[in-house]
């Protein structure tokens, strides 16, 4: 029973709590690092890391930090592993996907998602439940910037991860560029939206047939 | 001297407006945008925040980040003075000094404008996490060969606070005159209004080429 609801910690961030597509949160990263599936996915990996972390330290000591001053803990911890992945990131990956992900890497402490983890979920439960749960949502984000990046770079660079995707096609560069960010996000949660208005429609209808 | 503030603000309000074309400050724009009132407010606040903030975050970095003679925390321990602490603390003490100013400018408005204080409900204490704020502070003090002095570096925060303010309050003109017409269903609310911002990004990409 209690390894099923673990379980449910970490599937949930994935469909029925995606971040950007069901919560709408994280957005300013979401677009400005989504102009290849290379940044999507390493900032994508980033912010996963310093969500299981933080969820992970903040639900261990959620019983020392008094009620009145949490928010500015919350903070603290999630600068601190945010400079963390920051020289990580300089150490250990090439200059120019540092270059490209620019200012939103420290940008990760004010990220919506992980505070709002931190607030709803890390400062109420066990560490094993919270780490699980910053897992799966940071694997939600990481999937959904992927979805993102790939609808990106293959209409506007014309390639994916790199890889042309058709000789013939010529690439519409302003989908890369800001215009593009911003109506591709548009449309894709209109697209989810209806997806969910059409499966709970039929869900009634079936429902309808049954009585 | 004053052509180049005017150049700097002409840069980030039109060209590389912070909300359209650097996707920074993106929450509270759709959050507060409903009404022309709140989004004028809202913009008011968050300039006044940025502009404070440009100015201590560049004192910050300048005195006590950056290695070398200058440094004050350098007179104490001398070890800091070649290393000095900008890898390991540049972002956790801006982000500590804007959330100080957001809690300060939250007593402010409360004693003197209860009614805009009212209005801005959570997205006031949420200035602290609008990333335009802290993305600002981080892009004036880069380490880039062109470091901004410092009446440059407020200037820039200003500006930056401006060119915010003119997206909330264009946005929140067409969102007032969306609400009226009839949009398919799963468009409504965040999608459509997604979709605007598109759109006026698209126009201010007239803007560019203007300021190098």
């Amino acid at each position: 029973m209690a390894e099923q609801s673990n379980l449910k910690e970490f599937t949930k961030g994935i469909v029925q709590y995606n971040p950007l597509f069901v919560m709408v949160l994280g957005l300013c990263p979401s677009l400005a690092v989504t102009t290849s599936v290379k940044n999507g996915v390493a900032m994508g990996g980033a912010a996963t890391f310093v969500l299981v972390c933080s969820n992970f330290i903040i639900s261990s000591v959620r019983s020392f930090i008094p009620r009145e001053i949490r928010i500015p803990c919350f903070i603290v911890i999630i600068a601190a592993f945010v400079t963390m992945v920051e020289l990580l990131m300089k150490a250990y990956l090439p200059p120019e996907l540092n270059a490209s992900l620019g200012i939103f890497i420290p940008l990760i402490v004010v990220n919506c998602i992980i505070m709002y983890r931190a607030e709803s979920f890390a400062y109420k439960n066990k560490p094993l439940a919270s780490i699980l749960d910053g897992a799966g949502l940071g694997l939600g984000w990481t999937l959904s910037l992927c979805l993102v990046s790939i609808i990106r770079e293959a209409l506007g660079a014309g390639t994916i991860f790199g890889l042309k995707v058709s000789e013939s096609y010529q690439p519409a560069s302003v989908m890369i560029m800001a215009p593009g960010a911003f109506i591709v996000l548009g449309l894709l949660l209109g697209f989810f939206n209806w997806w969910k208005l059409r499966k709970s429609e039929t869900s009634m209808k079936a429902h309808m047939k049954h009585d | 001297m004053i052509k180049e503030l005017a150049l700097i603000i002409v840069s980030v309000v039109f060209v590389n407006n912070f909300v359209l074309s650097k996707f920074l400050g993106l929450c509270p724009f759709l959050g507060v945008s409903q009404k022309t009132s709140s989004a004028m407010g809202m913009g008011v606040a968050v300039t006044f925040v940025m502009t404070l903030s440009s100015a201590i975050t560049w004192i910050v970095y300048n005195f006590i980040l950056l290695p070398g003679d200058a440094n004050i925390v350098a007179k104490v321990f001398p070890s800091i003075r070649e290393l000095g602490l900008i890898e390991v603390l540049k972002t956790i003490s801006y982000i500590l000094v804007i959330a100080t100013l957001v809690q300060l400018v939250e007593m402010m408005l409360r004693k003197m404008v209860p009614t805009l204080y009212e209005s801005l409900g959570i997205y006031l204490p949420l200035i602290t996490t609008n990333c335009a704020v802290l993305g600002v502070a981080l892009l004036n003090t880069t380490d880039s060969p062109s470091h901004l002095g410092f009446l440059h570096a407020t200037v820039q925060g200003f500006g930056a606070g401006i060119g915010f303010t003119v997206a909330m309050l264009l946005m929140s003109g067409i969102r007032e005159r969306l609400a009226l017409v009839n949009i398919p269903q799963p468009l409504r609310g965040i999608p459509i209004a997604f979709i605007c911002t598109g759109l006026m990004a698209l126009a201010f990409f007239g803007f560019s080429g203007m300021v190098q």
